[in-house]
């Protein structure tokens, strides 16, 4: 019983990695200018990157042959568990940018909370994660700053943002049966824990970028239970042309 | 089956491998390779990522495998480990100033442009061509150079 939680928990990490990877991939050579291109496919590696190692363990505990890539390229939108903010499309580079500092403000608080897991091998992703999303976390916030202490346009932009994407922020601090049970086997992060915090980092770089946080309204959640918005579709459909169109092709 | 090949030997191999990206250095000077032991008629190799997205990882893999192969070695096994996770503090200063020599300034909290020694550079972006590297200008030369991030 345990170990189809720990898998089902596992599993909805790997996918706000994987999910918001293949996001940031999308701007690989359609950067505003050539270091951001790099930059962004840079985080957009590291996402894969940790997505893999999320995926291969939920593989190993699912067992049965199972393997990171299946899990990826093999599964349907309903059965993806990601939280949606990560689905939501890049939009202009301020809608990529907040959705950014809003995850990777939310990752950080999350990383450094699944360091303390009783379970080995998450405890070990989280502490080589967590230096990258600081390294994501300082990128992210110095553009929330620049964009919103920015000109005229430029602040409109991210503001818009801000206010279009706030209503997926509630279910990033949500928490689902598998949650209370990963949690109260000292497995899992107590995410409404962290929501102070995370509202704190937030405060706090709106104030100095000029910008206004918006008030809970319309709040949307359900990714952890394959609830999605009509953009997860899509991304698939691409992410897993190849892998559906050639059944285990390889290069 | 009696042991023919001692570990240092392995690790010697392992030295010859450069790494993918940054070829001044070997997969063993950035500390990439964690372990090697004998054990159980079996060469156990353990290496660890440098960053969780880093691409080089996997061909670096296939290239231990590849090497030791050529020199007729079979009873060998390569595995990864993440904890504790990779560290530029595990980078000898005999390393560092390859790096140096390479034209990369060296994991510092204070970076200097590996060109003139100038401490005034600046941060161009924190992401440079890999994810291990930042981009800089010294403001003494005015020449770009890359930092080797300090994690
Ligand atoms: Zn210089």
């Amino acid at each position: 019983m345990t170990k189809e939680l720990l898998y089902k928990y596992v599993l909805a990490l790997g996918d706000d990695a994987l999910i918001i990877g293949q996001r940031l991939s999308q701007w690989a050579y359609k950067g505003p200018f050539l270091e951001e291109d790099i930059a962004l496919s840079n985080i957009s590696l590291d996402m894969f990157g940790r997505a893999n190692l999320f995926l291969e363990y939920a593989a190993t505990l699912k067992g049965d042959g199972a393997t990171a890539d299946e899990l990826a390229f093999k599964r349907n939108e309903r059965e993806f568990c990601n939280h949606i903010l990560c689905e939501q499309p890049n939009g202009n580079f301020a809608d990529t940018m907040v959705r950014q500092f809003f995850l990777d403000a939310f990752n950080k608080l999350f990383l450094q909370k699944l360091i303390e897991s009783k379970d080995e091998q998450l405890s070990a992703i989280a502490q080589k994660s967590i230096k990258e999303t600081t390294y994501h976390l300082r990128h992210s916030s110095k553009w929330i700053i620049r964009l919103g202490d920015g000109t005229a346009e430029s602040h409109a932009k991210v503001q818009s943002a801000i206010n279009n994407l706030w209503m997926f922020t509630d279910e990033l601090f949500e928490s689902n049966k598998i949650d209370h049970e990963m949690v109260k086997q000292k497995i899992g992060v107590d995410c409404s824990l962290i929501k102070v915090e995370w509202d704190k980092i937030i405060d706090e770089v709106l104030s100095e970028a000029t910008l206004s946080r918006p008030e809970n309204s319309n709040m949307l959640s359900g990714g952890r239970a394959g609830i999605h918005t009509e953009h997860l579709g899509h991304l698939l459909s691409d992410m897993q042309y190849l892998q559906r169109a050639y059944p285990d092709a390889k290069w | 089956m009696v042991k023919e090949i001692s570990t240092d030997a392995i690790w010697e191999l392992l030295k010859a491998i450069p790494d993918p990206e940054i070829p001044a250095v070997s997969i063993v000077d950035l500390g990439i390779v964690r372990n090697v032991e004998f054990d159980d008629d079996q060469f156990k190799i353990t290496i660890t990522p440098t960053y969780n997205g880093c691409p080089a990882f996997s061909f670096m893999k296939e290239e231990i495998i590849r090497r030791l192969e050529l020199v007729g070695i079979a009873n060998f096994k390569v595995s990864t480990s993440l904890a504790p996770p990779w560290t530029t503090d595990w980078m000898s200063d005999e390393v560092k100033s390859k790096l140096k020599e390479a034209g990369i300034a060296p994991p510092s909290s204070k970076v200097k442009c590996p060109q003139c020694d100038s401490n005034k550079a600046e941060v161009i972006s924190e992401f440079g061509s890999t994810a291990c590297k930042a981009m800089y200008k010294c403001l003494e030369c005015l020449e770009p150079f890359h930092h080797f991030k300090q994690i």
